[in-house]
């Protein structure tokens, strides 16, 4: 059993709604909530049955999933990255948004996956790929809090497409429930 | 009582089912009941910060994530005052030549043509004409290239922002899918000519059509909504001409005119409206099909989509060849309190957004109508339309004709909430 992509690995975009009453969604998009029929929350197979291998990405790479069936195929374990994003970075020669430009970036406590498409874009990355397996939370979002362009930026980089995998899922509530930032 | 039951109508986007109801030979009711959840896009993008949603917008459709990052950037650059660069522009309209380019090419040889060949599906195609699967699959593939070459990846490409593009594509980059794109023009034109070779069903409906439409080019950013009808509307009176509602038996709204009529979007309205502003070659093929506009007949909308990808790509090549990127890719945003609308032409028909921020760039209000939302009320009463044909076929052949004309809509139902069960019942 293979989750493949950011919804089937965390609920993905979806898993907004747990953040918030999906019933005042119901109310603000359609003119008569009694007629629909929904799920209250987007939550990861996985919380709801044995998955052998998650693939993640919004949306999940080519090359990844290449590399899945040929392993699969040739009965050996897929070799996929265990390195966040910086790691992309640094070998396309990208110069660090964060430190370089002072521009809010995930990349760090994201999985390499993507090809840093978005550093490379001169831009922050977002987290599409979900949290990298050792982050340093803290010290991520005191420096995030720091470099901020508008109120809540930190939060809201943590709590996108992946924000209910459990380390952005948890960054995110350490800075909402210590007042660290003003939303 | 006969019934006639699909229990999973393949190729097209998303989940729904269609029921038909008839009494002593008559439809009595139809229905496309659209059962896919509920997504709630205009929710979840209340308070994000403006920057924020072309990257979530683009979530609510993988084949044509570009059209709702598209329309988002107009709308909420109109809602700051703010006009990105020419070249930047410019850059859009490539953006978008990759975005039909793949969609179109997908439609007409993987989702449509298997249905007017007597395929199952663009496997079985592919066994009988390998080559024809082969070349369409290289037409997508290039649409898809452009993207990537533009926005880092072919599905919710990460370049685009409010105020114009993080960056500029490089330009050799660019370039360097110039032979490429001159091949396909040429298949695209070859496209046309299967086009006509075709044997499409026989049903012709006075629609109104609804599309963009630009003096200067084909219509796909910016411009006027056009109705042929005679109604002109700025983008900002969008909704004073076209209304959502609710329905119970759909997840997705339905729109209708003010005058209560259905209306139809996407490529037979852009075809019908916009022709004249076709690109030489589109229109050369066009004028040498001997195909008569305005085009009535649903099926034919792949006739459309084979015009249109010749356009696309004639376009993309001329605006690969100008392309000369100079000073900052985006302008600067200064934030305030304000109100836009945006629309744009997506693969399937005129996408419209309206936002409403606050004086920090946060999102208070979120409207998006998509165009599948727009023909779904036109699809149910096209298969009204469609079934005294229908009774007299059996049931296999009536089922397949029914499934292809949604087909030949090219719904994408996950946007427009979200597949497909058909059910004929006669009482």
């Amino acid at each position: 059993m293979i989750a493949l992509g950011t919804c089937a690995t965390a609920g993905g975009i979806q898993a907004l709604r747990n953040f918030a009453n999906p019933e005042e969604y119901a109310d603000v998009v359609y003119a008569h909530p009694e007629y629909l029929h929904y799920l209250k929350t987007a939550t990861p197979i996985a919380e709801h049955i044995l998955v052998d291998l998650e693939l993640w990405g919004c949306p999940v790479n080519k090359a990844q999933v290449l590399e899945v069936i040929v392993a699969l195929l040739n009965n050996r374990r897929p070799n996929l990255p265990a390195y966040s994003v910086c790691l992309e970075c640094k070998r396309h020669n990208t110069v660090c948004v964060l430190v370089d430009k002072r521009i809010p970036c995930i990349g760090p406590a994201t999985q390499a996956g993507c090809g840093a498409i978005c550093p490379s874009m001169g831009r922050g990355c977002y987290g599409c790929f979900g949290p990298a397996r050792e982050v340093n939370a803290e010290s991520m979002s005191t420096m995030l809090l720091k470099m901020e362009r508008y109120p809540g930026e930190t939060t809201r980089l943590f709590r996108g497409i992946s924000g209910y995998a459990p380390t952005f899922y948890n960054i995110a509530e350490e800075i909402l429930s210590t007042n660290k930032e003003t939303k | 009582m006969k019934t006639i039951e699909v229990p999973a109508l393949a190729r097209v986007e998303g989940e729904g089912g269609l029921y038909i109801g008839l009494e002593n030979g008559k439809a009595v009711e139809i229905r496309l009941d659209i059962y896919e959840p509920p997504r709630f896009f205009e929710g979840f993008l209340r308070d994000r910060f403006l920057q924020e949603v072309p990257d979530i917008t683009a979530r609510i459709c993988g084949i044509c994530p570009v059209a709702y990052q598209m329309s988002a950037a107009y709308a909420l650059e109109n809602a700051l005052g703010v006009k990105i660069v020419p070249q930047a522009r410019a850059v859009r309209r490539l953006m978008y030549c990759g975005e039909f380019i793949e969609s179109h090419a997908l439609h007409i040889y993987m989702l449509q043509a298997p249905d007017l060949l007597g395929k199952e599906s663009a496997l079985e195609l592919a066994v009988d004409a390998p080559e024809v699967v082969k070349n369409a699959l290289r037409l997508k593939k290039i649409g898809n290239e452009l993207l990537k070459t533009i926005g880092g990846r072919s599905v919710h490409p990460v370049n685009v922002c409010v105020g114009g593009f993080y960056s500029w594509p490089d330009s050799k980059s660019l370039k360097d899918l110039l032979p490429d794109f001159e091949w396909g023009l040429n298949a695209a034109l070859d496209t046309v000519k299967l086009a006509l070779t075709l044997p499409y069903p026989d049903l012709e409906i006075d629609y109104e059509f609804v599309a963009l439409h630009h003096p200067d080019e084909y219509g796909v950013i910016e411009g006027e909504v056009w109705s042929s009808n005679g109604r002109k509307l700025s983008i900002a009176e969008y909704e004073t001409g076209y209304i959502e509602e609710h329905v119970k038996h759909s997840n997705a709204l339905h729109s209708h005119t003010v005058d209560h009529n259905t209306y139809l979007v996407g490529p037979l309205a852009r075809l019908n409206l916009n022709h004249e502003q076709l690109m030489p070659n589109a229109k050369k093929a066009l004028a040498e099909s001997g195909i008569q506009l305005p085009l009535k007949n649903p099926y034919k909308s792949l006739f459309a989509r084979a015009i249109e990808l010749v356009h696309f790509y004639e376009e993309a090549i001329q605006l690969i060849q100008e392309y000369k990127p100079s000073g900052p890719a985006h302008v600067e945003l200064k934030l305030k309190a304000g109100e836009g609308a945006g629309a744009t032409e997506a693969p399937r028909g005129l996408l419209y957004h309206r936002y409403k921020i606050d004086a920090n760039g946060m999102i208070q209000f979120a409207k998006i109508t998509p165009p599948t939302a727009q023909n779904l009320p036109r699809i149910e009463a096209d298969l009204f339309a469609l079934v005294p044909q229908l009774i007299s076929m059996p049931e296999a052949e009536a089922t397949l004709t029914a499934e292809h004309l949604v087909r030949s809509y090219d719904p994408c139902i996950s946007c427009a909430t979200h597949f497909l069960k058909l059910k004929v019942e006669e009482k």
